[in-house]
């Protein structure tokens, strides 16, 4: 106790002097940590793969990191969704962006390229072996705006058809090499679903009414009719009522008269059905295999059915690889972030084996994904797949996906009707057309 | 109480010496205690409100950009827009739900565990012990319990011979399975304030009361409950202000679903902003929000007015 003498207010005012000195000191060491790594080539990666395909992604990351010791790459892995795309848009917007990010090819119409994305160096990638004719036109013109190539495809993932293999053989839709016999029109799969449901039980097909499944489905169905959402110039609503409600009725044919799928169901619930057996097909991502796998459900995939008898599109996205805007862009860091795109690329089989069908196309050809069973069986699904149309409020877990997944989920249960559904859904639509877009 | 007000009045009489005694400087020396919170406070309290002020008469968005003045757009937009009068309804809902029965419940427990001698410890851990949990945990364990199929309500449902509910999937129970769970959750934390008042009523009112031979149910009603009577009002405004922000479980629960029929007024506003980029709206709906809770806050201080009344 020395400063018995020394006035309080004094001493208190050194004590919070020293720990504003000691937070500041703190502080400034941080950056300057940071600052002196930075003399390392440095990428910084983020993504939003937190499930079966995260760990994948990791193991795949890990191995690059060990084979190029003089990158100092770190990866980080965000919520899935809403919240990834915000954080994201938010870094770039101010310009600090991560060196390289994922990003879902549905998306990148509302992600301002030129502004939140920078193009990506066609030399470069041309060294690396990334050019153009190794990818599927259709996907890679969807990467490019005004000229300019934003975003690299790692993989497409469809929406696709499960089946249970003892149950379908069991009611005699397997064809000699224990493969489901393809099924379209309404009313034969309506028919394959009802005997499943003799099988099983309970339910025919699994889906999930929560989430954005219905979207997804919806989706399918509607593009399968030709159906289209917006015109050319993405300005003018053009939701076709007949074809919306004619995909609404099958879903509604589904749940509510043949009572072959869940009324109400989760998406944990959705893919529980289908594991347990309580159901002999899923409609769903293709990014299952692997939980079905390490259960050991007898079980193998394909792309979803021709419903209406003229074509096989399905629903779909593509993860992508952009460079999210950096305001002072470092070219060295910039191409040890395309080395392991590239890389990343070349060993898509790995990345595959997770239900992705794999974007590159010599990996696509390689003897290696096609031997790999079940997934190899809808690569073709990726020639048909549907992406989000490109306005800035629409792809992967967007408003308009759960708008849609709201009023359709609404049918499945029977609280709408499918002329509620769509009328609710051309409402929500017309307001989100209506509002300015903020990007 | 007397010794309370005898304190306050010493203490408001002693101010006015020491202040002109004292010199400027250790007068200010409080201030450097209360800079690091004042300063804490003005950077992420009172900065984002006013800027979320400033921003609600432009349309801002999150993803950077140019944003323009827009006058009162953003409010007239926000009177149009059904989605915010239907999600701020599911609020009201939920607090017109939520509220009776986790006052309610929150007073029986209290009562029963205030009764019990040799299991006191054990109720009291009990009921509490929910509330500790993280809201994350809750809500994974309930709405496996609510799974249909194989969820321990729905099994149990079956097993009695009923039919199952889906409770977080059909619009007409989601919201009342969202408020079985809060209640479960944060039942908990008003039984442990009627506890620690009923544990204040003195002794000496019951015995009195005994003496002149009345039953235990007059007892309850009139000493008991009169006494709690400041608790209760101050659980009500604790309930109502918590129930007006609630988010978190029905967020992780339903996702505002199915067919948005129970998204809270928080989830449009966390859309409309962080899903749309839409700050500028989402800082004016905000503002309709501080301003509803502003107006019931001053009606419970108009309700239950001075602290000092039941006391004196």
């Amino acid at each position: 106790m020395r400063p018995t003498h020394t006035p309080y207010g004094l001493s208190r005012r050194s004590l919070l002097a020293g720990t504003a000195g000691i937070v500041a000191g703190i502080g400034l060491s941080a950056c300057t940590a940071d600052d002196l790594i930075g003399n390392r080539t440095r990428v910084r990666y983020w993504n939003l793969f937190g499930g079966g395909d995260g760990a994948r992604m990791t193991q795949m990351t890990d191995a690059f990191i060990e084979s190029r010791p003089d990158i100092d790459f770190r990866a980080t892995t965000l919520a899935w969704g809403a919240p990834y795309y915000t954080k994201l848009a938010m870094s770039a917007a101010g310009g600090r962006a991560p060196e390289l990010a994922i990003l879902h090819l549905s998306r990148l119409g509302g992600y301002a390229p030129g502004r939140l994305l920078d193009p990506f160096p066609l030399d470069m990638l041309a060294e690396l072996g990334i050019t153009q004719d190794r990818f599927l036109p259709d996907i890679w013109n969807r990467c490019t705006v005004d000229g300019e190539l934003y975003a690299i495809p790692l993989d497409t993932h469809p929406f696709v058809l499960y089946y249970n293999v003892d149950i379908c053989r069991e009611i005699g839709l397997l064809d000699s090499n224990d493969q489901l016999i393809p099924l379209s029109g309404t009313d034969e799969l309506i028919e394959a679903f009802v005997e499943a449901r003799r099988v099983t039980g309970n339910l025919g097909v699994s889906l999930s009414t929560g989430d954005v499944s219905p979207w997804r489905l919806w989706w399918t169905l509607y593009r399968q009719l030709d159906g289209e959402l917006f015109d050319e110039s993405g300005t003018e609503l053009i939701l076709d009522e007949e074809r919306g409600l004619e995909a609404l009725e099958f879903m509604r044919r589904l749940s509510i008269e043949e009572e072959v799928a869940p009324r109400g169901a989760d998406y944990q619930a959705a893919v529980a059905n289908f594991s347990n057996g309580q159901a002999a097909f899923l409609f769903n991502g293709g990014w299952e295999v692997t939980t079905f796998q390490t259960q050991q459900v007898p079980f193998s995939m394909t792309t979803f059915p021709n419903v209406f008898g003229n074509t096989n599109r399905t629903q779909g996205d593509c993860h992508c690889f952009v460079l999210p805007h950096q305001r002072n862009r470092d070219w060295d860091n910039t191409r040890a972030a395309l080395e392991y795109v590239a890389y990343m690329l070349q060993n898509s089989v790995d990345w595959a084996a997770g239900g992705h069908v794999p974007s590159y196309l010599p990996v696509v050809e390689s003897p290696e994904y096609l031997n790999l069973t079940p997934q190899s069986h809808y690569r073709h699904a990726a020639e048909n797949v549907q992406l989000d149309p490109d306005v800035w409020f629409s792809g992967s877990a967007s408003d308009m996906e759960s708008q849609a997944s709201g009023a359709f989920g609404a049918v499945h249960a029977g609280t709408n009707t499918p002329q509620e559904a769509l009328d609710q859904f051309r409402g929500a639509l017309q307001r989100l057309l209506d509002t300015p877009s903020p990007v | 109480m007397a010794v309370h007000t005898a304190v306050r009045q010493t203490s408001a009489a002693a101010p006015s010496d020491t202040t002109r005694t004292q010199p400027l400087l250790s007068r200010l020396g409080g201030l450097w205690f209360v800079l690091p919170f004042v300063i804490v406070y003005a950077l992420f309290m009172v900065w984002p409100v006013l800027t979320g002020l400033w921003s609600s008469f432009f349309n801002t968005s999150l993803a950077g950009g140019d944003s323009e003045f827009l006058g009162l757009d953003n409010y007239l937009e926000m009177v149009r827009d059904d989605a915010v009068w239907t999600s701020l309804w599911h609020t009201i809902l939920f607090t017109l739900l939520s509220t009776p029965p986790l006052v309610l419940l929150g007073l029986v427990m209290a009562l029963l565990a205030h009764r019990a001698r040799r299991l006191g410890w054990f109720l009291r851990f009990a009921y509490f012990a929910p509330f500790v949990l993280p809201v994350t945990v809750v809500t994974l364990i309930w709405i496996w319990l609510y799974q249909p199929g194989f969820g321990l309500i729905n099994d149990a449902l079956t097993r009695i011979g009923l039919s199952e509910v889906a409770w977080l999937t059909d619009e007409r129970v989601a919201m009342i399975a969202i408020v079985l769970t809060t209640t479960w959750w944060t039942v908990g934390f008003n039984f442990l304030l009627y506890l620690a008042a009923l544990q204040a009523i003195p002794r000496e009112l019951y015995e009195a009361a005994s003496v002149d031979g009345s039953s235990s149910f007059q007892q309850l009603w009139h000493i008991t409950l009169p006494m709690l009577r400041r608790t209760t009002g101050l659980i009500i405004v604790l309930q109502l202000i918590a129930s007006l922000k609630v988010f978190d479980q029905v967020y992780l629960m339903t996702g505002g679903g199915p067919n948005f029929s129970t998204r809270p007024i928080i989830q449009y506003i966390y859309e409309t902003g962080f899903t749309s980029y839409r700050i500028g709206f989402a800082s004016a709906i905000s503002y309709m929000l501080f301003a509803l809770i502003v107006v019931v806050s001053i009606a419970q201080f108009k309700l239950f007015p001075a602290r000092e009344e039941s006391a004196s």
